[in-house]
């Protein structure tokens, strides 16, 4: 009973290991992090709690700002959507099926990884612009597409893609094919196979991709400032929205919105750990 | 515990590491004066060929001087030098967004627009349409506009100083050619509606339109109209000339909390001064802005100004802070036109 | 991966299907990534090579490069670091909280880039909590370096973390604890026995940090100020030659970008096929 004391209070935030380096390595993890993200992420928080609950409400609950706010969403929601399912497909096609340069397109799906927004922004818009080479025979088709929602949807699809395929993948890679062999013996179709054998345990995967999808989209500026046509109510996102409540010298509507797209990335966030720590309790893995 | 303090230095330790990097940063060097222009978004062009002239003027004098500039939409500019960007000099679209400086910095004097002739704005300018080549729809003027099917391209005049231009432009045609306040409300609203795209600076829209091939008619600064012209091809548009526009008055001033801290006040007083000098009016003109003495400017190049009957501001509008409070403040008569248009 | 499927195995799709998918997969990418980059270089090189390369020559385009690069050269180093001893105490070690922890260095890569580059208006701006201080004495940050490099470390906060964290968690921590038994030095063990495990997982975090640090374009632009040859990052210095009707210029310096995206994403695939297992990294962001 002696020899509680120091130990025993730590053992309480910290199972103790043999490891040594815990408190220089969790120290400075604390401080960058505090000095990087919390400190101005705090900064935004105390600027937004000057407003007041009532300041805050009036902000939000303005029109333009509850259109700017519905249209992020519900275009990111839909992105992430038609990613989950292209991404679910071309996970698997280029895992399961072989064809002359898979390799290339395996690494070509990482792209928008790597290539910075404001590229692909004016990429898009030349291409889909009325007089672009998708543009054009759009036009024929009497179909605008830059400068419209259809616009911010195309390049919300573009940020989006890699998350959805980069999460599925890995487990497809893993799937036991005795599983599916077992199943075929069994007398099930193929399709049956698929649908009540391998994709189950997919669903964690395609729901973390959706959700990884939909925070970047939501979030997204650089790419869509170039192809989305600004119109309040109709193609008005709500990073643009941000920087236009700014340009006003609006301070409060800008900290208002940003305080509400913070609460939000954190909240998909940890729906995202919800759904792994689900997937881990379900299936056994994440 | 000693570890957390080992912790906290190696953080600041980065900091640190953060602070010498940017020591070596592209800094301006110290034995040459420098200041820095913040300017809107259509004077790349013409403050790059005034500072030229500028520099030629005062190298005799053996001064060395390293002009910065500074471009984007001018509400943008505003609030990034609200927001501490350190201007020596403004010269921005509108009075307005001057003023919203000295109101929120103290860094300019409110009665800022009295030091320099003609209200602090060495040249002016109005708005005027760019049609596509052959005026295919037939826009001749401003009742065009709201005819149905008509696509019109304009800035969002919340944030550019064009854009407001633009709507106050229209606004006077409604007020004068549709007999009051309450129809040329109305009148705007139609112009907006018929706007597909709603860019945040003059320069986005000219893109969008002459570019990216969208709408029919883009409102524009009558300097833009004319540059766009000269680098997008006079082959694929022409100027329409309205028969009401209004008298553009863009304004330049001193930033004096900046300057007095830099010690720059002297050079940047000599460089606004030499914004009214006969060379640098010749440039202006040459640069489709209209130059404050045409005296100055080449004759074939003050030619080029159509003529159009212009409204003023101050007559029209009761001046900057009216139309501000009027129509774009927060719930101004600009966001009740987009709240009934959507 | 996987080997060339034979056909009428139970196990796979019946021709038409494979035929079908594989099709909609590549025109859909080819759609969505590889048009855009193709758009990019045939926009570049609309007036020839000789516009091409001449768009290199301009002073400004050339500080817009160098202040890219040394943006890039401070904000990965720090972020490395940090990832490294991050993965550390979340890998190696049971605390409470940890994944409020993983959550909270997470934030950065779903925050909105708007956000990011308004939160230092909000701290460093000459209306924020700390900017009459700074101004009093004369620091610099907000429309200079430092605040181009602090917008940058933000938005690429996670990313070398993020590639540690679930690779040293996998691996455990029986390698370190031999190694400390046989008397090496924590310092050692982990020069020794850590970093050469997770070595191709660290770099491959980098070549993405390094990718989006020098990409970055919304939290830059809202602290930048625009200076021309000044405080115009890379991706800036495109929307400014694009305003000023240089298309050809705008889509030059474009290419540089995505050329550097080119080469990352070989870079990585190169990892990715050299090193698969030693990288595993499954979430990939």
């Amino acid at each position: 009973m002696s020899v509680r004391g120091k130990s025993q209070t730590r053992s309480r935030f910290r199972r103790p290991s043999a490891i040594p380096g815990f408190p220089l390595a969790f120290g400075y993890t604390l401080t960058y992090l505090g000095l990087i993200v919390l400190i101005p992420l705090g900064a935004l928080v105390l600027r937004a709690s000057s407003l007041g609950m009532m300041g805050l409400s009036g902000v939000i609950s303005d029109e333009r700002v509850l259109s700017a706010l519905r249209i992020s969403f519900g275009l990111s929601f839909a992105a992430a959507l038609l990613n989950a399912i292209f991404g679910l497909v071309v996970a698997w096609v280029l895992v399961r099926y072989d064809f002359p340069g898979r390799k290339l397109v395996h690494a070509a799906v990482d792209l928008p990884f790597a290539l910075p927004t404001a590229v692909a922004g004016i990429a898009l818009a030349a291409l889909y612009a009325p007089n672009g080479w998708i543009g054009q025979p759009l036009a024929a088709w009497g179909i605008k597409a830059a400068y419209t929602p259809l616009g911010i949807f195309i390049a919300l699809v573009f940020v989006g893609l890699p998350f959805a395929v980069r999460t599925v993948e890995p487990l497809i890679v893993e799937i036991d094919r005795e599983i599916e062999e077992v199943s075929a013996t069994l007398g099930a179709t193929r399709a049956q196979t698929l649908w009540r054998v391998v994709l189950p345990p997919l669903t964690p995967a395609i729901l973390t991709g959706f959700a990884l999808a939909f925070a970047r989209a939501v979030g997204e500026y650089g790419s869509v400032i170039f192809i989305a046509g600004n119109i309040p109510y109709v193609s008005e996102i709500a990073p643009i929205l941000i920087v236009i409540r700014l340009e006003e010298f609006n301070y409060a509507g800008a900290t208002g919105i940003a305080v509400v797209m913070l609460a939000i990335s954190f909240a998909t966030l940890l729906v995202i750990n919800l759904i792994q720590s689900w997937s881990r309790r379900r299936f056994g893995y994440v | 515990m000693p570890a957390a303090i080992k912790a906290i230095g190696l953080g600041v330790a980065s900091l640190a590491f953060m602070i010498a990097g940017t020591m070596l940063g592209p800094r301006p060097a110290v034995a040459q004066t420098s200041f820095l222009n913040v300017s809107y978004d259509p004077t790349r062009e013409l403050y790059r060929a005034i500072n030229q002239k500028f520099e030629e003027e005062t190298r005799p004098q053996g001064k060395k001087i390293n002009i910065r500039m500074s471009h984007g939409g001018s509400g943008s500019q505003a609030r990034a030098v609200i927001d501490g960007l350190d201007a020596d000099v403004v010269t921005l679209a509108l009075a307005a967004d001057i003023d919203e400086i000295a109101r929120r910095t103290n860094r300019i004097p409110s009665d800022w627009q009295k030091r320099l002739p003609n209200n602090s704005a060495p040249y002016t300018s109005t708005i005027v349409f760019l049609v596509r080549k052959g005026n295919p729809k037939g826009i001749r003027d401003w009742d065009d506009l709201i005819k149905p099917g008509i696509q019109v391209i304009t800035p969002n005049p919340k944030t550019s100083g064009g854009a407001r231009w633009n709507y106050l432009a229209a606004y006077a045609y409604g007020v004068e050619r549709r007999g009051g306040d309450q129809q040329a409300q109305a009148f705007v609203a139609q112009i907006f509606k018929n706007a597909p795209v709603l860019d945040t600076g003059a320069r986005g829209s000219t893109n969008t339109f002459a570019r990216r091939g969208i709408g029919d008619v883009l409102l524009a600064w009558e300097n833009e109209a004319f540059l766009a012209l000269d680098e997008l091809g006079a082959d694929k548009f022409e100027i329409v000339v309205p028969s009401i526009s209004i008298l553009a008055e863009p304004p330049v001033t001193l930033v004096d909390g900046n300057v007095d801290r830099k010690g720059t006040r002297a050079i940047a007083q000599a460089y606004l001064e030499f914004l009214y000098s006969p060379t640098a009016q010749a440039v202006i003109a040459k640069h489709y802005y209209r130059p404050m003495k045409p005296d100055a400017a080449a004759p074939q190049d003050v030619a080029r100004f159509p003529d159009i009957k212009l409204v003023t501001i101050d007559q029209f509008f009761g001046g900057w802070d009216e139309a501000q409070r009027k129509h774009f403040a927060d719930g101004g008569i600009f966001d009740a036109i987009l709240k009934s248009n959507r | 991966m996987s080997e060339a499927p034979k056909p009428h195995r139970p196990t796979t799709e019946a021709r038409w299907v494979r035929v079908t998918t594989t099709l909609v997969s590549l025109v859909f990418l080819g759609l969505f990534l590889v048009l855009p980059l193709i758009a990019v270089f045939v926009e570049a090189f609309r007036s020839g090579v000789g516009a091409y390369f001449a768009s290199f020559q301009d002073p400004d385009a050339l500080a817009a490069i160098r202040l890219t690069l040394m943006v890039a050269a401070i904000a990965v180093p720090l972020n490395l670091v940090f990832g490294i001893a991050a993965s550390w105490a979340i890998a190696k070690f049971h605390f409470k909280g940890k994944s409020l922890l993983i959550t909270l260095i997470d934030l950065p890569f779903s925050v909105s880039p708007v956000v990011a580059g308004l939160v230092f208006i909000l701290l460093f701006g000459a209306q924020g909590l700390l900017g009459p201080w700074l101004r009093a004495h004369d620091v610099e940050i907000i429309f200079a370096l430092p605040g181009i490099v602090l917008a940058t470390v933000f938005v690429t906060f996670p990313f070398v973390a993020r590639e540690l964290i679930p690779l040293m968690q996998d691996q455990g921590t029986a390698d370190e604890e031999a190694a400390l038994s046989l008397g090496a030095s924590g310092f050692k063990a982990f020069w020794t026995v850590t970093l050469p495990n997770v070595r191709w997982a660290l770099l491959y975090g980098v070549l993405l940090c390094n990718a989006r640090a020098m990409g970055e374009f919304g939290a830059v632009a809202v602290v930048s100020g625009h200076i021309r040859g000044e405080t115009n990052t890379m991706p800036l210095h495109v929307e400014i030659l694009y305003n000023e009707y240089n298309f050809v210029a705008a889509f030059a310096v474009a290419s540089l970008l995505a050329l550097l995206a080119l080469l990352t994403l070989a870079a990585k695939s190169f990892l990715e096929w050299r090193y698969g297992d030693a990288i595993a990294a499954r979430a990939a962001h």
